[in-house]
């Protein structure tokens, strides 16, 4: 098990160096220069030279990448120009954010998918499979930022409902001492159930609206992949034997039919990572994807470059992660190199 | 007074009293604290930095003090500005103008934010390191004429003098812009590096001032938050102790938050929130029209086919210019056209041109011209796309009316300094305004020879050169007859070749619910917390 872990962990490193080559080139290829963004107003041709120098712009391609390359090795991923900060820093600070809403939403989204997928499956062309259809078809065609503008005005302006849409906490609240940088967990370490409501609050209008859009291809897998199971002889020769219903389709049927949901839930979550963008701009929350999108349109190499970086190990370890749960879930497949 | 009106006033007095006995903390911290609002936060708390942007001013603005600063007016509309034509001392006790010197005398009560006294020395340093850093503040400096270390010393601990190169009637006014704020210049040093000699890396993060406000936490693209220097000695002691300051992306949410009452202040908003907020009267909505500041079309004199005076006249008469100020500003803009003629009467800047929309007239310029049919672009800045786009449409559809074929270049915001560095764009709409409220300090960036980054229309003319210098140096000798007449002579002759089209002049927004009051504009378009009070 663990050679084969180790075999499959040599395989990614020829994968990051590519990454690493591919974005340093691409950061520069990208039309705009950094020196005359941040020159500022009233910039002359003499104080743009010089912040090109300084920011080390008028040196070569090559010698530029030897820094780049030789920072990475030390554990330097650069500073920001735009918020003024190391890069490494602000991605451990926004990353956890981030990955607390799209956990938060894939959970919200999959307690209702799977069960809506099963029962459309179960009770095929009923009201409840035309439901789920109507559903999924909602969800996906709803672009997020106006799902997120609308629960917002709904639950927010009119109802208010929900708090008002600016974070992770209300401005008046401090957030928990760091541990794992997921709030709703480190406020429960601290013990400290107030700030644990003040983001749970926080959490949900943002974390629905990931979820709707996050679950038409849940419920579609859970569906096609229950229904294809549901036909086959192990489920009928289940139900000859006398079997109750509950037995069949969650013990027997459902388990089989995971596979491909599981390998669905793996794409939506690396998706929805990078993907949250919108969803951040709209509740202005703190995480990765607006800071990449921020960093790009200033021309902001650093963060850019961290930000692919760190994406591409998340997705390395994601992808890892799924094909250990295939063994777990499916006996008959087990890493085999 | 109504029985209806005395039963709700009765009922807000008892929950006025009753409520602070029940949430007696959190509403006194409340009370004390200022929740702002808006799109874009800081990048870097020291305006000395590379590449700081526009928010960071306003942590510096804050943070900060300088020697000397203005005093404030009440506008006709009651709307409070800083004045520009009256200085008030701010870290300074007295000042005392020379012939080729000036010289400042500290208050001696001053201290920095550590507790350390502010020297003559700190005052040196900092100087110092603004004209030595380069990028922005040093071009700022210079504006004032001030350039070289020599020119300021430190005669004593406490007396202070600045050298002037040369007779400049805005090395005053650029005392009192943000760059000459005064560091802490012990702590600094101690923060130093052979690399970074000036401490810029710690300046970033940290504030090092004897301002009235401290940065206590700051999370760049969510908030910053300050809290008062109780020993402040610059002015009256504010009144906040604390200001959250949080960026919040979507315009949308911005609106929301002042309607549900939670954010106590937005700035900079947009024309369309500002007009329909006006509307509701929920809020206090205050608007000045940006100082030196105007929107226009610039045409590029050096290539075809705007080098032709009379296409850029026709192109001048045939702008839809009140369509433009109703679809984009949502008639909330000052016109900069349809003024009596193109000779300048005054010296009020910035004033309406003579052209207003004529298409008969713009056909027959266009005839005149030889021409014949022209195919050219129109750029803007999509990072001012709110407002430039609907512009540019509105010109794109009109100048097709007289043989203008125009396709539209959307420039995205990180490119557009570059893009006008390279001065070959032939036609485009954009937004300038300059700190320091002089009609010629505006032409010296927009219309000189030096053929500055902002003189998109690479606009080069010995007879307006020689205006403008006149200018300057008229106002240097207080002539105020030469000063005039030079200031009249270059905005005719500005606007006779009008090598750049005035559309409007915008205003800077801000929203307040109803019990703030204290908010004053001031020339760096950004809050100052200092004069603001809550209840």
């Amino acid at each position: 098990m663990l050679a084969t872990l180790g075999k499959r962990l040599v395989t990614v490193i020829p994968t990051l160096i590519g990454v690493i080559i591919v974005t340093f080139l691409l950061t520069r290829v990208l039309p705009g220069d950094p020196a005359v963004y941040f020159a500022g107003p009233a910039a002359t041709p003499e104080s743009i030279a010089e912040i090109r120098k300084s920011l080390g712009l008028d040196r070569p391609l090559p010698e530029q990448f030897a820094h780049y390359v030789n920072d990475l090795a030390h554990g330097n991923f650069g500073s920001s120009l735009s918020t003024g900060r190391p890069v490494a820093t602000e991605i451990t600070s926004r990353l956890p954010a981030s990955a607390e809403l799209t956990l938060v939403g894939l959970i919200l989204s999959l307690a209702i998918a799977v069960p809506l997928g099963i029962l459309a499956a179960v009770k095929q062309g009923s009201w409840i499979d035309h439901a789920c259809r109507i559903v999924a078809t909602g969800g996906v065609s709803l672009p997020v930022f106006f799902t997120g503008l609308l629960l917002v005005y709904a639950f927010y302006y009119l109802l208010g409902w929900a708090p008002a849409p600016i974070g992770r906490l209300d401005a008046f609240s401090s957030a928990p001492a760091q541990v794992t940088g997921f709030y709703l967990i480190d406020s429960l370490i601290a013990l400290d159930f107030e700030t644990f409501r003040a983001s749970l609050s926080q959490l949900i209008l943002p974390a629905f609206t990931l979820g709707i859009f996050s679950l038409a291809p849940i419920a579609r897998m859970t569906r096609a992949s229950m229904l294809a199971v549901l036909a086959s002889d192990f489920v009928r020769t289940a139900r000859a034997s006398g079997l109750n219903d509950r037995t069949v389709i969650i013990t027997y049927a459902f388990r089989n039919a995971m596979l491909p949901v599981v390998t669905t839930l793996g794409m939506v979550f690396s998706f929805l990572l990078g993907a949250n963008v919108l969803v951040e701009k709209v509740f202005a929350w703190p995480g990765i994807g607006s800071y990449a999108v921020e960093a790009l349109l200033q021309s902001d190499f650093a963060p850019v470059q961290g930000f692919v970086l760190a994406m591409a190990v998340l997705y390395v370890t994601l992808n890892l992660l799924i094909d250990i749960m295939y063994g777990v879930i499916d006996p008959r497949v087990r890493l085999e190199g | 007074m109504k029985r209806r009106d005395f039963l709700k006033s009765a009922s807000a007095a008892a929950v006025g009293v009753a409520a602070p006995a029940i949430f007696s903390p959190a509403r006194a911290q409340r009370a004390e604290t200022l929740l702002l609002v808006t799109e874009n936060g800081p990048n870097n708390l020291d305006i000395h930095g590379v590449g700081t942007n526009r928010p960071g001013y306003e942590a510096s603005w804050n943070c900060y003090d300088r020697l000397i600063t203005h005093a404030k007016k009440t506008l006709p509309d009651g709307s409070v500005s800083y004045d520009r034509d009256k200085f008030e001392p701010e870290l300074a006790e007295d000042m005392k103008v020379g012939d080729m010197s000036v010289t400042f005398r500290l208050k001696k009560s001053a201290k920095f934010q550590d507790g350390t006294p502010v020297t003559a020395n700190d005052v040196k340093w900092s100087f110092d390191r603004s004209v030595t850093v380069g990028g922005f503040p040093t071009v700022q400096m210079k504006a004032g004429s001030l350039e070289k270390p020599e020119q300021f010393v430190a005669v004593d601990d406490s007396t202070f003098r600045v050298d002037f190169l040369k007779k400049n009637s805005l090395t005053l006014p650029d005392l009192a812009v943000i760059v000459p704020s005064v560091y802490n210049a012990g702590l600094l040093k101690k923060h130093a590096t052979d690399k970074d000699p000036w401490a810029l890396e710690y300046t970033k993060t940290n504030t090092a001032g004897s301002g009235a406000y401290k940065v206590t936490s700051w999370k760049p693209g969510v908030e910053t938050v300050y809290e008062r220097n109780d020993a402040w000695v610059g002015g009256k002691l504010p009144q906040l102790k604390r200001v959250i300051w949080r960026t919040i992306p979507s315009s949308g949410n911005r609106r929301a938050l002042m309607e549900r009452g939670d954010a106590d202040i937005s700035f900079d908003l947009p024309a369309k929130d500002f007009t329909e907020l006006k509307k509701e009267a929920k809020l206090k909505l205050i608007s000045n029209p940006i100082g030196n500041g105007m929107y226009s079309v610039e045409l590029n004199v050096k290539s075809p086919p705007f080098n032709n005076e009379k296409v850029r006249q026709a192109v001048a008469y045939a702008i839809p210019y009140q369509k433009i100020v109703d679809a984009a500003m949502f008639g909330h803009a000052a016109p900069l056209f349809g003024g009596k003629s193109n000779d300048a009467s005054d010296i009020a800047w910035p004033r309406p041109t003579g052209y207003a929309t004529d298409i008969a007239k713009a056909k027959e310029l266009m005839a005149a011209s030889g021409a014949g049919e022209i195919d050219t672009t129109i750029s803007f800045d999509l990072g001012d796309g709110v407002n430039s786009e609907p512009i540019a449409i509105l010109i794109q559809e009109s100048l097709a009316q007289i043989g203008i074929k125009t396709a539209i270049n959307k420039v995205p915001g990180a490119n557009w300094r570059s893009e006008m560095a390279k001065k070959s764009m032939p036609l485009m709409v954009n937004f300038f305004s300059g700190w320091l409220d002089y009609p010629e300090y505006f032409f010296f960036w927009c219309y000189s020879g030096q053929n500055a980054i902002f003189n998109t229309p690479s606009y080069v003319d010995k007879d307006m050169d020689v205006l403008i210098d006149g200018a300057y140096a008229a106002a240097a000798a207080n002539e105020k007859d030469k000063y005039a007449a030079d200031v009249k002579g270059f905005v005719s002759k500005a606007f006779r070749e009008v090598p750049r089209i005035p559309l409007f002049q915008p205003y800077l927004n801000v929203a307040t619910q109803k019990n703030i009051s204290g908010y004053a504009y001031w020339f760096h378009r950004q809050v100052d917390y200092r004069s603001i009070v809550k209840g």
